[in-house]
């Protein structure tokens, strides 16, 4: 058996620095960030162009059409972001796009999933610190935030913005295990025993 | 041990090791795969050189891209096509079994599952899916996925993951006529919110729910995902049992009753611990219709459509769902005028679910404006259906009898809905532009009410149109 080292694409991820793009609104489902009709190939190649790509014709100055946050690299959200499918190309376009790490309300279960499966990170702040960094983001676009895995804290106009994610969360990123396929295999014996104590597996 | 849920004890026994990272490796009894979210999952496992752990326990279908009127191979559609050959490949080389379209159980993946008996009480169960939970109607723990988790199944029959906290939902009393369990689920998110699951299992339970069928059972589970629960399960019983009873992959003979004994064992205990409870009265369920741009913005179909209270935190949530839907705050959703019907999606795609809407279609004509669609989950539904002669029902109601698909849940198939058309939907999602138009409308209800706003051309009350005593 082959060790972690080989089987992950293993990055640690302890920090992301970069300008914000804030999207108002709560339930933004990745359908709307990812319609399914965008789903239909074998690869995840070219996802980032069609981000929002229905939200960007129909809501007027949508962020995600709007030059002044076309680097950003720290996604700004309200309330269950992400809801819906479990499709992972929602978080693969936001990747593709240029997005390094979200900071929001809250998240789906399954986003939040997907999210540290392809190492973005996802944290939640209290509702007046979104609304903080939101309107900073709005007014200074090219204000630089420090997101920090270690400490948990955003780091934006000299405020300090306190930060959760699961414990779990925040080792697979600092200790780069958020693709976990090498740490799942690295005990497969133990796969087997357990396996073998099923009674379905046994077949009663 | 007592005081446990089933979710404790499914976990508990599924716990290979706590992991470095804090997280629980939890061991997948069933992958259940189909072509949407697994080629590139595939493609991750070829090139990190890493072959399938345990290919036996995983079962491939062809669901969302399968066209629902002419499924002559190579498909029109040259990328559903290549996600088709895609698959047939990866279940070739890796030695996965499939139903692919030449099968006789081809379908709607949380259709086939159980119906082949591959969805068993006491299993965790993934799928690059998020109706996923509907498995969790047996009592089992059914984990909806990304395809990066799709790989680590694959790749070691595992996941890692948190732990969960679960809420019972106890369904009080009976429902009455014309309220099915679509009503039930759509009742509970609009009264928890969309995202009232986020980090919960959901427990449902009570006289209500011990009532249903298991086709019930899996329409409640199924739309767990939309208000947040990630898993939704109901406790294996005698209705669970006499389902799984033949099931092509259901233990046979003596196996048979030591596995009810362990199915039962599984059962959240009477005195078991909850994290939170929900009782909602099942006497007072009316059919209800989603007025908005998710699941949790429904109303009872004799109310009206909410008005935005200023200052109120879902005012803008009620505005942009109104703007989108061009619907009027306070006017009555009934009489809505509807442009299509659909009856199919892993949420209502059923026998049982195209029986209830073929009671109400019998003897009546599709409005003359009114595109009506029924899209069986399975072939094994469609089977089943034409025996009885529903296909018949349907088509001389003028309804378009299909072949088997997720079709215009999500159209990823050529059905889909044509600029700001209006949908009655048996599916489980309105969000904006989900069946295929950018600008297209979809109303959610049960499969009577999509067959009673059919006939009518408008959001009608099935409890109208049923025969009497039904």
């Amino acid at each position: 058996m082959s060790t972690s080292k080989q089987m992950n694409q293993t990055r640690q991820i302890d920090r992301v620095e970069g300008t914000a793009i804030p999207l108002r609104g709560s339930n933004i489902d990745t359908d709307r960030i990812i319609p399914a009709r965008f789903l239909k190939s074998i690869t995840f190649e070219g996802l980032g162009e069609h981000a929002f790509e229905d939200d960007r014709q129909s809501i007027p100055n949508h962020p995600f059409a709007n030059s002044a946050f076309r680097a950003a690299s720290i996604l700004l959200v309200n309330e269950n972001f992400g809801s819906g499918s479990s499709r992972e190309h929602a978080p693969q376009s936001l990747k593709r796009w240029g997005i390094r790490a979200c900071v929001g309300e809250s998240f789906s279960d399954i986003f939040k999933s997907n999210t540290l499966a392809i190492g973005l990170p996802c944290a939640t702040a209290t509702a007046d610190d979104i609304e903080f960094l939101m309107a900073i983001a709005e007014q200074v676009p090219c204000t630089t935030m420090e997101f920090r895995v270690e400490t948990l804290v955003l780091q934006a106009a000299e405020r300090s913005v306190v930060l959760d994610m699961p414990r779990g969360t925040r080792e697979s990123l600092l200790t780069g295990q958020w693709d976990a396929t090498g740490l799942l295999l690295d005990r497969f014996n133990e796969v087997r025993t357990i396996a073998a104590s099923l009674p379905y597996v046994k077949g009663f | 041990m007592s005081r446990q849920t089933l979710l404790h004890k499914v976990w508990d026994l599924h716990t290979v090791r706590r992991l470095p990272t804090g997280q629980t490796q939890l061991f997948i009894g069933l992958h259940l795969i189909h072509e949407v979210t697994t080629p590139q999952a595939f493609d991750m496992l070829r090139s990190r050189g890493i072959d399938v752990a345990l290919p036996e326990r995983t079962y491939a279908t062809a669901d969302h891209i399968v066209p629902t009127l002419d499924q002559r191979r190579p498909f029109a559609d040259e990328l559903a096509e290549q996600m088709m050959a895609a698959l047939e490949r990866n279940c070739r080389d890796y030695g996965i079994r499939f139903s692919d379209l030449t099968s006789d159980h081809q379908g709607i993946v949380h259709v086939i599952g159980p119906e082949l008996g591959l969805t068993q009480p006491g299993m965790t169960i993934a799928c690059g899916d998020s109706h996923t939970s509907t498995h969790g109607a047996f009592g089992a723990v059914a984990l909806g996925i990304g395809t990066s988790q799709v790989r680590d199944v694959l790749a070691s029959q595992c996941l890692a993951i948190d732990p969960l906290k679960v809420r019972r939902i106890t369904v009080s009393g009976k429902l009455g006529k014309g309220v099915y369990a679509k009503d039930v689920i759509l009742e509970i998110i609009a009264r928890l919110g969309v995202q009232g699951g986020v980090g919960y299992a959901y427990e449902y339970g009570g006289p209500a729910v011990d009532r249903m069928t298991m086709d019930e059972r899996m329409t409640i589970c199924n739309m767990s995902i939309e208000g947040g629960a990630r898993v939704g399960y109901v406790n294996p019983d005698e209705t669970t049992f006499s389902y799984m009873r033949d099931r092509p992959f259901a233990p046979q003979g003596d196996a048979f009753a030591r596995a009810t004994d362990w199915w039962t064992s599984m059962a959240s205990d009477s005195d078991a611990v909850y994290d939170d409870e929900v009782v909602i009265d099942g006497d007072a369920i009316v059919p209800r219709v989603t007025w908005g741009i998710n699941p949790g913005q429904s109303v009872g179909v004799t109310e009206c459509i909410p008005v935005p209270d200023t200052g109120s935190a879902d005012a803008i949530a009620i505005r942009e769902a109104l703007d989108f839907m061009g619907f009027s705050a306070g006017s009555p959703i009934l009489g809505t005028k509807v442009d299509m019907a659909f009856v199919g999606s892993c949420t209502n795609s059923r026998l049982s679910d195209l029986r209830e809407a073929a009671q109400v279609v019998t003897g009546h004509r599709v409005a003359s404006h009114v595109t009506a669609l029924v899209v069986p989950g399975s072939k094994g539904v469609l089977r089943a259906a034409e025996a009885e002669g529903l296909d018949q029902i349907f088509q001389e109601a003028g309804f378009e009898w299909r072949g088997a698909g997720c079709s215009m849940c999500l159209a990823m198939n050529p059905d889909r809905l044509e600029g700001r058309q209006v949908c009655a939907s048996s599916s489980n999602r309105n969000f904006k532009g989900r069946q295929g138009s950018p600008t297209g409308r979809t109303l959610l209800m049960s499969p009577a009410m999509v067959a009673a706003a059919a006939i009518n051309g408008e959001v009608t009350d099935v409890r109208q149109l049923l025969p009497t005593g039904a």
